[in-house]
């Protein structure tokens, strides 16, 4: 139901007494409104959808995730059985 | 895109299908809420890549798609009004009410214009104080944030020439209809990422005890959605049914407080249709009283149209898994992806569109020469 | 004549006489319509040759096939990131010719005008049309300008039509695609679908994303120079490459298969349509095409391209099978199979 994609924020300011950032999406970039991460920082990874930042993206969970991937793999080769 | 390519790597795909394969020993039917994750699932063909006895039903998560034909159709009308520029998320101009839709109602004349954030809005009304700017306030509880700022904002800058048309919809009420129905065939659900990652996983605790099924929080990439998959079939095969958090990377246990505190503030629960499906108790939000002058349809007097919603309509009954598309009288007739008389039609990817394109363009009826499988 | 009583007429006749918007009369075809092409058109249209003003161009042509194409072009904003309507609108129509295999040698140019046009946005577009005609090696002969009321048009519009000739020996159009051909895509996807939606009002984004706007009938010259018997070429304009392939399949009465991870998308291109939900190969393109060649001319062609500087980066994606006529299929990044269709409209962002 909701697109949001990760996007590094670059700048952070103030609009009238609301926080915002510029966010950079690989080469794209985009004012959005910060006003529900009010810690996200220049340099964190934070989760957007229609202009505004609704979550920071955890890059420690986001590598253990992977890793758990990983593993998946090397235990489903050792044991053979990655034809279904 | 860092934390979106990662999470595309067709051998780790391989391994997680090989997995699922794994565990899975029985048929099992799994709904995925989202239409965000549909939309994953069938770019990416994830449902031709699984077991044949793992059944994905899409579920009804799509916003746009589960407006109410009531609610379009006021949109329709202030969107024709002369003083009016009605804002919305592009995905919503297409979406017909009963004898319309707005990229209609703007080759007649009406000033409809897509916007990328319900902020856009607002600044068009601070633009054009002397216009009237209605913004279209569909959407989850993902979006309902950003509308909820909207209209903070309008109210804090005394932009009185502001308003909102808010049809907000709510995921667990409509978990809790589909499993609460008679004769629902859905074993488990994988549960909206990005919705929890406003409300937190924690929503979804009382609806595992109350129905004992499992409810995977889940992303939206390939490796997220195959995830989630398989921790439904791990959960399934051990008889197991808990809330698992397979999107940690995004989401926690208690969401985005600041944003649950404004939706707090701005709306409160109400009753709510759900196009083809009926209504759901205490599944939306409407605008709080003391917002209540920003409301669009008291302020251009269409709260008075009532569109019932079609009687031959079975989206119900295909969302619960109970019937095929094609088993209801209506599919094909009636109801067709131009002329869609439920939610499922609405939305390109709904099953009963799906269904209607499918049969035109069949993959599995054409066939294909043999292609290596990629693995690693 | 009248001109002894012309009050401008008195005035010093300097260049389009110091008006710096465009009014109705120079669509009226009166003075103010002579001094637009004297002043403006033609010495920006005229390579210093030959011209004498007529209702008609004249064009020596030898014998053959003459390939003729026409194009309208609304685009909003009129100028964006890498270019601007004047230069899209002679690249579009030369890219139509070369679709045939031809090489352009005579276009026209029509313009409806709104009132109030600053002569300088004109001018500019003009001067674009001129280096854009120039660097594909046509001239553009013949012309005509109306002038509608405020409000009766979105700045301005352009029309250019174009002669071609066809050489000897080359048959390119879709009844030729033939299973076995092999669909080859001359570069990156996107960019001027991008390039133009980061300056659209409600979408505007940062972006360094430019038009990919260019004349292609350079490239096709040297693909048909190394291999002639180029079955299909079409440029992948409105509707992205989804749409020529979706087209080609229906038309031809063949299936197509292609691989989604060999579509090259540019990152920032890739992160636009992830966060406005848009499908890149919908996305429309000014300076790409599509071939479809039999495997035996791959190779030169591939060749070809890759020494042409707007084919630097051309790829196989996909090739025509026998199965499934008029239906278009992928294979996407994890190896399953989808259909592809071409969407109902303009693509719109989503949030869903």
């Amino acid at each position: 139901m909701c697109l949001a994609v990760p996007g590094r924020i670059t700048e952070v300011w103030n609009d009238r007494g609301t926080p915002m950032a510029t966010i950079s999406f690989d080469g794209i970039e985009k004012e959005i409104c910060l006003v529900y991460l009010p810690a996200a920082a220049v340099g964190d990874y934070a989760i957007v959808h229609a202009g505004f930042a609704i979550s920071q993206v955890d890059p420690e969970q986001a590598r253990v995730t992977l890793q758990t991937f990983a593993e998946l793999g090397l235990l489903a080769d050792e044991l053979g059985s990655t034809e279904p | 895109m860092k934390y979106l390519d990662e999470f595309n790597d067709p051998g780790l795909a391989a391994s997680l299908l090989g997995e699922i394969a794994a565990v899975t020993t029985r048929p099992w039917t799994i709904m995925e809420v989202c239409g965000g994750q549909t939309h994953s699932i069938i770019r990416n063909g994830i449902d031709q890549l699984l077991p044949d006895t793992i059944e994905l039903v899409h579920g009804p998560g799509c916003p746009v798609c589960v407006t109410p034909l009531n609610i379009i159709d006021q949109a329709l009308s202030i969107a024709a009004l002369p003083e009016v520029i009605f804002c919305s998320f592009g995905d919503m101009l297409r979406v017909p009410g009963s004898g319309s839709d707005l990229l209609r109602v703007r080759s007649e004349g009406g000033d409809v214009r897509a916007v990328y954030s319900p902020l856009d809005a607002v600044k068009l009304a601070a633009d054009h104080p002397e216009r009237q700017v209605v913004f279209f306030a569909v959407g989850f509880e993902t979006t309902a944030p950003a509308n909820a700022m909207a209209v903070h904002l309008a109210e804090q800058r005394g932009l009185d020439n502001f308003s909102v048309l808010v049809s907000h919809v709510l995921v667990p009420p409509a978990i809790e209809a589909i499993a609460s129905s008679q004769g629902s065939r859905i074993d488990g659900f994988l549960a909206a990422g990005h919705v929890c990652s406003v409300m937190g996983t924690r929503q979804y605790e009382p609806l595992v005890e109350r129905f004992s099924v499992p409810i995977v929080v889940t992303g939206f990439e390939p490796l997220d959605v195959l995830d989630g998959i398989r921790r439904v079939v791990v959960q399934l095969e051990s008889g197991q049914a808990r809330v698992e958090n397979a999107y940690p990377r995004v989401v926690t246990e208690q969401g985005n407080v600041t944003a649950q505190q404004m939706l707090d503030e701005v709306f409160d629960v109400c009753d709510r249709n759900w196009r083809g499906i009926g209504e759901i108790p205490r599944s939306g939000w409407r605008l709080a009283d003391r917002y209540a002058r920003f409301d669009a349809a008291a302020r251009f007097a269409v709260d008075g149209i009532d569109t019932p919603e079609s009687g031959r309509c079975r989206s119900g009954d295909v969302l619960r898994g109970l019937i095929k598309p094609s088993e209801c009288a209506a599919f094909g007739v009636e109801c067709t992806p131009r002329t869609p008389l439920g939610a499922p039609m609405v939305s390109s990817e709904g099953a009963c569109a799906a269904y209607h394109q499918y049969r035109r363009l069949s993959v599995d009826e054409i066939s294909m020469p043999p292609t290596s499988n990629h693995r690693g | 004549m009248a001109d002894a009583r012309d009050v401008d007429g008195w005035t010093c006749p300097v260049p389009l006489r110091g008006h710096d918007r465009i009014v109705m009369g120079h669509g009226g075809g009166g003075k103010l319509s002579s001094e637009l092409i004297e002043h403006l058109f033609v010495p920006a249209f005229n390579d210093g040759a030959r011209i004498e003003l007529h209702d008609a161009a004249t064009v020596p042509v030898a014998t053959g096939r003459l390939a003729f194409a026409t194009d309208s072009y609304v685009v909003r904003p009129l100028f964006f990131a890498g270019g601007c309507i004047g230069d899209l609108a002679v690249n579009g129509t030369v890219n139509d010719l070369a679709m045939s295999g031809a090489q352009p040698i005579a276009m026209s140019a029509g313009f409806i005008l709104e009132e109030g046009l600053p002569m300088a946005t004109l001018a500019a577009v003009v001067e674009a049309m001129a280096m854009a005609a120039a660097t594909a090696g046509v001239q553009i002969v013949t012309g005509d300008t109306k002038v509608v009321g405020v409000g009766q048009a979105d700045g301005m519009y352009v029309n250019t039509a174009g002669i071609g000739m066809i050489p000897e020996h080359v048959d390119i159009r879709p009844g030729r695609a033939r299973p076995g051909d092999v669909v080859i895509l001359s570069g990156p996807i996107g960019e001027h679908g991008v390039a133009v939606l980061s300056t659209r009002e409600g979408f505007e984004f940062g972006t360094d994303v430019r038009t990919d706007s260019a004349a292609l009938n350079g490239l096709v010259g040297d693909m048909i120079a190394a291999f002639a018997d180029i079955h299909v070429l079409r440029d992948a304009t409105r509707g992205g490459v989804t749409a020529v392939l979706c087209e080609i399949a229906a038309s031809a009465q063949l299936g197509i298969e292609f691989d989604e991870r060999a579509i090259p998308i540019p990152p920032a291109v890739a992160a636009a349509c992830s966060f406005l939900g848009l499908d890149a190969m919908h996305i429309a393109n000014e300076g790409k095409l599509v071939a479809f060649v039999p495997p035996r001319g791959v190779d030169d062609v591939m060749d070809a391209m890759h020494r042409h500087d707007l084919g630097r980066e051309a790829c196989v994606i996909g090739r025509v099978v026998a199965d499934h006529p008029g239906t278009v299929v992928a294979r996407t990044a994890l190896g399953a199979l989808r259909v592809v269709d071409v969407p109902l409209g303009e693509q719109l962002p989503r949030i869903c």
